[in-house]
């Protein structure tokens, strides 16, 4: 069965000219950039590269740019380095729809003994604001807001949270996994001291990660070790997923605005004909500036891993923040966090989508998704007893 | 991705009796749309009023929760109502092959949904738990005291579900009735239920065995700790593990509230005796720091 990957806020296809780029670096090219002799050095000079392009992406220098193996390992390492940075200050703020990379580190400091603020969003997951700028104070030691969100796309106001930051004395950092090679970003002219990054979600391989960090903010190193990226990530470079992330963050820069024409485009036709051809149901974050490849949307009546296997059946690859799927109880935290009504917040649908993308695939999903809602809402004694209602 | 056996896939792509059935004997009705599973349960009888001659359902749920509900309208049918009452949750499950333990509460709430209709059928009062969060209205009359806060689940419900499925952990638990998956809160009450269905279950006092292989003697040991200490010292939030055997000493290292507490000897003591009781008399508990 081919499938039709709508999933690509969870991992991303590797781009074949990425995979032809890290290629050699495997059986042929295996020095360690580290080495002195020519065959190390070669493998140095496409490593350098790769940081050129990345941080190109960015709006960065090279020299703000340390390669780490995960998103969630940059993560940890920003807000670790933040704490030993001021031991002084005992104070962590974080958002209540962060993903589990950043929210676990964060509930884990209240054990020991930090004041950890969650800022809350509003029913379309917007960062409330306000909250933000009456906790913020000079003991708190890093403020970690993620740019977008996984779940719903929404996208946060990151550099005026990170100008309040600022001015406070405190580091920020944000989790822009989703965002990078979505949107625009230019370290350039931001505020913002730290930012991890994911290879897997821009079309890299799964297992390489980046975390920026502004020339001149204090950093203790979360891996120690060798001399590896100026001794602020030890262990030897990961070079042929480095080589591939570079490609990827080229290809990123050249595919920009692609993301935000074409993508969109597919994005807002699958969400408004679905949305017109299926009752009862409501965009997640549908009224906040969004991502341009995510929609999430909840249906009332019905359960969303019935929906996602039903999808999956034809081949069709979802993602949900039904608390069946996760094999917690719940539905997922960002939903409720934004108080989405328990009578739909169980059947929330997030299609993500990517470049790769087509035209038909969209038109599949618009043609097969409406069956099986009214399948399951048949078979639903809630959807049923509406279904009963109307007549 | 779930590992769903064939038969679970086939019941949640092809429910069998789907709908519901207007002249009904018997009608159940379980969960609600903030628990994010809820099942309807139609029982025709037949002329005698003692047979199932048809079953029905809707449900709201996963691809597990509608699976149950269609094996259990398989399994009723033909049965009289006793035959059907005696269903366990575990049949359900068996009859699919098996579930994921994270869902065997979409078993436990076919078995449930089962037995409110039939009690209702027969006038009874229904004792299950209502299901209602603590964002939901107040607790109707039910049956004990609510434990689970978040799912609305009660300590008699849980005693029952622990008793039938011999569950010893409160992980267990929560995968047969969601009691603890919200917020956490009751887990250690939950605990206290483990060890309280375990202390009740020695129906027949048990008897030190004659004569036991070293194999057999390490094998006995393990068990006495993890069926009738361990249990104990959760309830308190304390734990323990076996380090070593060696011909009658047995080390072991205090866990979690039990480590340095002042009344650890006190603790080892009463494994000492346990173990002597149970095990061979000759055993001699060493606490260790390990």
């Amino acid at each position: 069965m081919k499938e039709i990957y709508l999933d690509n806020n969870a991992t991303t296809k590797v781009d074949e000219a990425v995979f032809e780029e890290m290629r050699p670096y495997f059986c042929e090219l295996y020095g360690n950039p580290s080495s002195m002799h020519f065959f190390g050095g070669q493998v140095q000079r496409k490593v350098d590269e790769a940081r050129n392009r990345v941080a190109s992406l960015l709006g960065a220098s090279t020299d703000e740019i340390i390669f780490t193996a995960c998103g969630t390992e940059s993560d940890n390492a920003a807000i670790r380095s933040a704490l030993e940075v001021f031991p002084e200050k005992r104070h962590v703020i974080t958002s209540r729809v962060e993903h589990p990379a950043v929210l676990t580190q964060c509930r884990n400091l209240t054990q020991k003994g930090y004041r950890v603020s969650e800022i809350g969003v509003d029913g379309e997951g917007r960062l409330d604001m306000e909250e933000f700028k009456a906790t913020v104070d000079t003991d708190t030691a890093i403020v970690s807001l993620m740019y977008a969100n996984n779940e719903t796309g929404v996208i946060f106001p990151i550099e005026e949270a990170a100008a309040i930051a600022k001015a406070k004395g405190a580091l920020f950092h944000t989790d822009a996994v989703q965002a990078v090679g979505k949107i625009p970003l230019d370290m350039a002219n931001s505020n913002i001291d730290m930012l991890s990054l994911s290879g897997h979600k821009l079309h890299a391989p799964k297992g390489i990660g980046v975390l920026y960090l502004r020339r001149g903010t204090p950093f203790r190193p979360f891996m120690v070790g060798g001399h590896q990226e100026k001794s602020r990530r030890a262990g030897t470079e990961n070079a042929a997923a480095i080589i591939a992330l570079g490609k990827a963050c080229e290809l990123a820069a050249q595919y920009m605005e692609q993301e935000n024409t074409q993508v969109k485009v597919l994005r807002d036709r699958l969400q408004d004909e679905l949305m017109a051809s299926i009752p009862n149901a409501r965009i997640n974050g549908g009224g906040a500036e969004r991502l341009p490849n995510t929609t999430s949307i909840a249906y009332e009546f019905v359960e969303g891993e019935a929906i996602l296997l039903l999808l999956s059946e034809l081949g069709i690859c979802a993602s949900s923040g039904s608390a069946c799927t996760s094999g917690s109880l719940e539905p997922s935290h960002v939903l409720r966090a934004m108080g989405v009504p328990f009578t739909c917040a169980h059947g929330s649908i997030r299609f993500s989508l990517s470049r790769f993308t087509t035209n038909d695939e969209i038109d599949t999903v618009i043609r097969e998704l409406p069956p099986i809602i009214a399948r399951l809402r048949l078979m639903s004694p809630f959807g049923r007893e509406h279904l009963k209602g109307q007549k | 991705m779930w590992d769903y056996t064939p038969i679970v896939k086939d019941h949640f792509l092809n429910p069998r009796n789907v709908g519901d059935i207007t002249d009904a004997d018997a009608v159940g009705e379980v969960g609600s749309l903030a628990c994010g599973d809820a099942l309807k349960l139609y029982l025709k009888l037949d002329e005698n009023k003692d047979k199932i001659v048809d079953a029905k359902f809707q449900t709201f749920g996963c691809a597990s929760a509608i699976a149950s509900s269609s094996a259990l309208t398989e399994m009723v049918k033909g049965k009289t109502l006793d035959e059907a009452l005696a269903i366990s949750n575990q049949d359900i499950a068996e009859f699919l092959g098996g579930l994921p333990e994270e869902k065997m509460h979409c078993s436990v709430m076919g078995q449930e949904a089962l037995e409110v209709a039939i009690a209702k059928y027969r006038g009874h009062e229904v004792k299950i738990h209502s299901h209602d969060h603590d964002h939901g209205p107040e607790y109707p009359d039910q049956e004990g005291t609510i434990v689970c806060k978040c799912f609305g689940i009660t300590d008699v419900f849980l005693k029952k579900v622990i008793e039938t499925n011999h569950l010893t952990t409160a992980e267990q638990v929560t995968h047969f009735t969601k009691a603890g998956g919200g917020c956490g809160g009751c887990i250690p009450k939950i605990n206290e239920l483990i060890a309280e269905v375990m202390g009740t279950q020695t129906e027949e006092p048990r008897k030190r065995p004659e004569k036991l292989s070293n194999m057999k003697k390490m094998q006995l040991i393990q068990e006495v700790l993890e069926k009738d200490i361990r249990p104990l010292l959760w309830a308190d939030g304390g734990d323990l593990e076996l380090i070593d055997i060696d011909g009658p000493k047995v080390q072991v290292a205090f866990r979690k509230a039990c480590a340095g507490c002042a009344s650890s000897g006190n603790t080892a003591r009463m494994v000492e005796i346990k173990l002597r009781d149970l095990v061979a008399e000759d055993i001699v508990v060493e606490e260790v720091v390990a």
